[in-house]
């Protein structure tokens, strides 16, 4: 609860990692200018997105789908930012993002092209962040224990969840880069790519009966070996 | 890689459905014209509904009144409380507007009701000012009702095209854009000085207006049942 602000921007790191959207660092530079005012580099990048976004929903509101598609995926670690500025937290957050995007999908025809876009985008999360706030709040919140609402670990992730998740991922990965080609393979592309025994027949070429042999004695072969790690290390 | 994809808290992918959804939804929209643009277009309608009253107006009476000043401030603060209070509700309809367009209406607002405020003093002052018969006041309450309600119901209508953010608040300013509008229409028509009877009729009138608007409109402007574009 108390760590959370602090961790905030810290939560948008991680999505970068995954190179999915790689604008990510700029996008939390530009927050950081526009919540804070104080980041100096902040102001170029800001005008960067702001120029990008704009031109995004100019494009959106003569129907380009693309365009539209970039710009929703680009906001959302932005409005999950200024909910959380709000003082929106946990779960609430994508509560926020949802009804946001919604609001932005009704009101695009609102968006005046020659004026910023943020400015229009945080008018439109910090109301529907206080919406829900409110209705949180309405909600009877009787404390009989204090101490232990005091005490009660917040939901979202730790300060060392991320590490975890990482060091998990990394011995995960060096288990299964252990196994044999066709056990890695079936694992690959059936847990990890959570592909279809179809969809992983025809890439691997490779036949049903054998992937599902594979993938049964891949997971044998790494609940032995990790849970093998564990009781060497752990106790 | 793989495996971090996996097993990582990915936030992005919790929104993907819905936003998929809307991409899919996306139709080409007609960009809003600007905010004063839809004010000047509802206050030509305002002025259109003036006009077409106008041979039932009373002109050689409303050139006598316009010569008394309180009653010459009043009409034109009515006025001018009309075209700032629309214009503010069209502000604040767009996202990402100042609230302080808020303001612009309170100077007009109070010199429009200070004014016809003044004018119940006369009452007092000169006791043989011609005081209006229940009929009559009936009659401008009818009056000023039914010109509200139909610039109400076009501003509601023309609001509820962008995004009103603070429904109660922007409903409020309609209100009392279609109250004032009413009022400085009813200028021309009404055969009365001012009076305590009147100023409280107008303020019954003007209340009942911003209130049902405020009732009506603020379920209206909620966003939430306007039909998604």
């Amino acid at each position: 609860m108390i760590l959370a602000p602090a961790f905030g921007p810290a939560t948008l790191g991680p999505a970068s990692s995954l190179a999915k959207t790689r604008a990510e660092p700029r996008f939390t530079d530009a927050l950081a200018g526009v919540r804070g005012g104080a980041a100096r580099g902040g102001d170029r990048a800001r005008t960067v997105i702001e120029a990008r976004l704009s031109a995004a929903m100019a494009a959106a509101q003569s129907g380009d789908a693309a365009a539209y598609r970039l710009l929703l995926r680009e906001c959302l670690p932005v409005i999950a930012s200024m909910a959380r500025a709000q003082g929106v937290r946990g779960e609430a957050v994508d509560d926020v993002v949802q009804e946001t995007l919604l609001t932005i999908h009704k009101a695009r025809a609102t968006y005046d092209p020659a004026r910023p876009f943020l400015p229009w985008l945080r008018a439109i999360t910090q109301r529907r962040a206080i919406d829900r706030l409110r209705r949180a709040g309405r909600r009877l919140q009787e404390v009989h224990d204090p101490f232990a609402y005091e005490t009660h670990a917040d939901a979202a992730p730790g300060p060392g969840a991320r590490l975890e998740v990482r060091e998990r991922d990394a011995r995960l990965a060096e288990a299964v880069a252990g196994l044999p080609e066709g056990q890695r393979q079936a694992v690959e592309q059936l847990a990890f790519q959570e592909r279809s025994l179809d969809e992983a027949a025809a890439l691997t070429g490779r036949s049903k009966g054998a992937l599902k042999v594979n993938l049964h004695r891949a997971l044998k072969a790494l609940r032995a070996t990790l849970s093998g790690e564990k009781g060497d290390g752990g106790v | 890689m793989a495996v971090s994809e996996s097993y990582g808290q990915d936030r992005g992918g919790k929104h993907d459905h819905l936003v998929e959804s809307l991409v899919g939804g996306l139709a080409p929209v007609r960009r809003l014209p600007p905010p004063s643009l839809r004010a000047v277009a509802w206050f030509a309608a305002a002025l259109g509904l003036g006009i077409l009253l106008m041979p039932m107006a009373d002109m050689e009476g409303m050139r006598t009144r316009m010569s008394v000043p309180d009653l010459r401030v009043a009409a034109l603060a009515a006025v001018l409380t009309a075209a700032t209070a629309a214009l503010a509700a069209f502000q604040i309809s767009v996202p990402g507007r100042s609230l302080r367009w808020v303001l612009l209406p309170v100077v007009p607002a109070i010199l429009w009701i200070g004014a016809s405020g003044l004018g119940c003093l006369r009452g007092i002052v000169a006791p043989t000012t011609d005081i209006p018969g229940p009929r009559e006041v009936e009659s401008c309450f009818v009056f000023l009702i039914g010109v509200s309600l139909p610039l109400s119901v076009l501003l509601v209508v023309m609001l509820r095209r962008a995004c009103p953010l603070r429904p109660n608040l922007t409903a409020a300013l309609g209100g009392l854009a279609a109250a004032a509008a009413a009022a400085a229409l009813l200028v021309p028509f009404h055969p009365h000085d001012t009076t305590v009877t009147d100023l409280l009729i107008h303020m019954l009138a003007v209340g009942a207006v911003i209130g049902l608007n405020s009732l009506a409109g603020g379920r209206l402007l909620t966003g939430k049942g306007a039909p998604p574009r």
